[in-house]
């Protein structure tokens, strides 16, 4: 198949960036959507021009380093990581624009390569639990409901990519720092840290500038992981009882 | 920073204010609807005008009144704060965006709505609100007594038509801010349960057509009534 590429580029941070259109020609449908800007970059390196620089690194849906926002939409039309969308998911002679995540809190590096560091900044406020270290524990040693484990276990497949953010009006990060809230908030090993890491948590989505929730859905929609907006609610319920009941005054 | 002002800084706590006004106004909205429909009730207006009475007289009512104003100034003011903070955490927009397919019009839509219901709130109190307050109001007596004829002020302002497509107007966009804002409230205070959140979901669908749409039928009846 045969594409118009309407590609952002952009030196680095300081630069203002613009659109830059390449042509494509030959791509096969069986290709992922990173394998196809391979080939342009590619093209791009024989030319001796500066290729595409774009995130990726399992390319098998499971790091979330993949991002790019393609026509409209987070990792594109349909409902995953960028790595598992294939071409076939366009159709020859059609204009891909590719846009890098847009929010404050994730500052262009360069092209389509955003830094995601706020994330990895929420896990640290409070994304943990501290243990001792010691002899291995017996696996099954705290019994856990399966319902319990299975919920925490949803929350805990959020991959950290940011689509949510990319998606929401507001970028705002609170499906993400929702999922990280929830799936220690419902374990009992995440009971001793659960107040403090509510109120941290939150106020370091804040600090980063992310925007606040409007509830429309969007990030849930865009999910790659299908990460639910009930995570939300928990989040507000957890924040909210902490503010009200921690011994942070 | 105290926890408390920590608290209703972050964007929870500013949003927890949102929902919680929010849901006071919908309480309101419940009030006002069901005593306007006294206007319906074709005695000549004697009902209405000793309910409004009522109104601007009793403590309590009044008590209430003044949480109203409150909950309608911090809604705007939170609304305000929070449009910024969301307009700022994103400064440089998309090129090409497809918001319709992962979210609804008026759920990305709340400040727009927002605003133009407070256009017509100001309006709304310009027409009855201040004239109760302020404006010399003709005066009626019935046996429990002499009243302000305020029934008399309502017919007169909606034989107007074009005060009437105004309200009928306000009132759709009153169901579009609801129609997200009711269940969006739930879901801001945590209140989320598989077994209540598609109940709710569902009165809130329902409340936004029937409460806005009861509203909208009585400048529309006055209107038709005045003709003839
Ligand atoms: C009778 C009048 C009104 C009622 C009953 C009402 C009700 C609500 C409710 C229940 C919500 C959902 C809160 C949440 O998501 O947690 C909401 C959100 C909102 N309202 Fe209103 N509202 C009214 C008037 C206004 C006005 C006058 C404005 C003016 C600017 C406004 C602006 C907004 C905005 C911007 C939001 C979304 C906030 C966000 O989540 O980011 N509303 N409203
Ligand atoms: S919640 Fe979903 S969209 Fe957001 S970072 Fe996690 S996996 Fe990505
Ligand atoms: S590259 Fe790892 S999820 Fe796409």
């Amino acid at each position: 198949m045969n594409l118009t590429l309407k590609v952002w580029r952009q030196k680095n941070n300081a630069d203002k960036g613009s659109f830059n259109n390449y042509t494509l020609t030959g791509i096969s449908e069986d290709m992922s959507f990173l394998e196809m800007l391979d080939v342009l970059n590619e093209e791009l390196s024989e030319k001796n021009e500066d290729p595409v620089h774009f995130d990726h690194d399992c390319r098998e849906g499971i790091c979330g380093m993949c991002s790019l926002y393609i026509n409209g939409k987070p990792h594109g039309p349909q409902q995953t990581t960028t790595c598992q969308l294939h071409m076939r998911s366009f159709k020859d002679g059609d204009t891909i624009v590719i846009e890098p995540w847009r929010a404050s809190a994730f500052p262009v590096v360069k092209d389509l390569v955003v830094d995601r560091g706020a994330f990895d900044r929420i896990i640290q406020a409070g994304g943990y639990v501290s243990v001792n270290t010691g002899g291995v524990p017996d696996a099954n040693e705290i019994p856990i409901p399966k319902r319990i484990a299975d919920e925490a276990f949803d929350a805990a497949t959020c991959i950290g990519c940011g689509a949510c953010v990319a998606a929401c009006k507001n970028a705002s990060a609170m499906l993400f720092t929702s999922a990280k809230i929830s799936q220690l908030a419902m374990l009992p090993q995440g009971q001793v840290e659960r107040k403090e890491r509510a109120e941290q948590m939150v106020a370091q989505m804040d600090a980063e500038g992310f925007g606040a929730c409007t509830n429309t859905g969007a990030c849930s929609a865009e999910c790659p992981k299908g990460i639910s907006l009930t995570n939300i609610a928990r989040m507000n319920r957890e924040y909210f009882s902490a503010v009200a009941s921690s011994e942070n005054v | 920073m105290s926890w408390v002002t920590k608290t209703f800084s972050s964007t929870l706590g500013r949003k927890l204010l949102m929902a919680l006004t929010g849901l006071f106004l919908i309480i309101f909205l419940i009030g006002h609807v069901s005593g306007n429909m006294l206007l319906f009730k074709g005695d000549g207006g004697q009902a209405f005008n000793e309910y409004a009475d009522f109104m601007t007289t009793n403590q309590l009512v009044k008590a209430l009144s003044y949480l109203t104003y409150i909950s309608i100034i911090a809604h705007v003011v939170y609304a305000i704060i929070l449009s910024v903070v969301n307009k700022k955490a994103r400064p440089v927009g998309y090129a090409e965006v497809k918001a319709s397919s992962n979210s609804s019009w008026n759920s990305r839509n709340m400040g727009v709505l927002g605003t133009i219901i407070l256009i017509f709130i100001v309006v709304h109190l310009q027409n009855f609100w201040a004239q109760m307050h302020w404006g010399s109001i003709p005066m009626v007596t019935y046996e429990s007594g002499e009243y302000r004829d305020l029934y008399a002020v309502v017919n007169l302002a909606f034989s107007n038509i074009g005060l009437v497509i105004l309200y009928v107007v306000a009132m759709a966009f009153l169901g579009f801010h609801l129609n997200h804002g009711f269940a969006s409230a739930f879901q801001t205070l945590g209140l989320n349960h598989k077994k209540y959140t598609p109940a709710i979901k569902f009165i809130g669908s329902a409340f936004s057509i029937l409460v806005p749409a009861l509203f909208a039928s009585m400048p529309i009846y006055i209107y038709f009534s005045s003709l003839n």
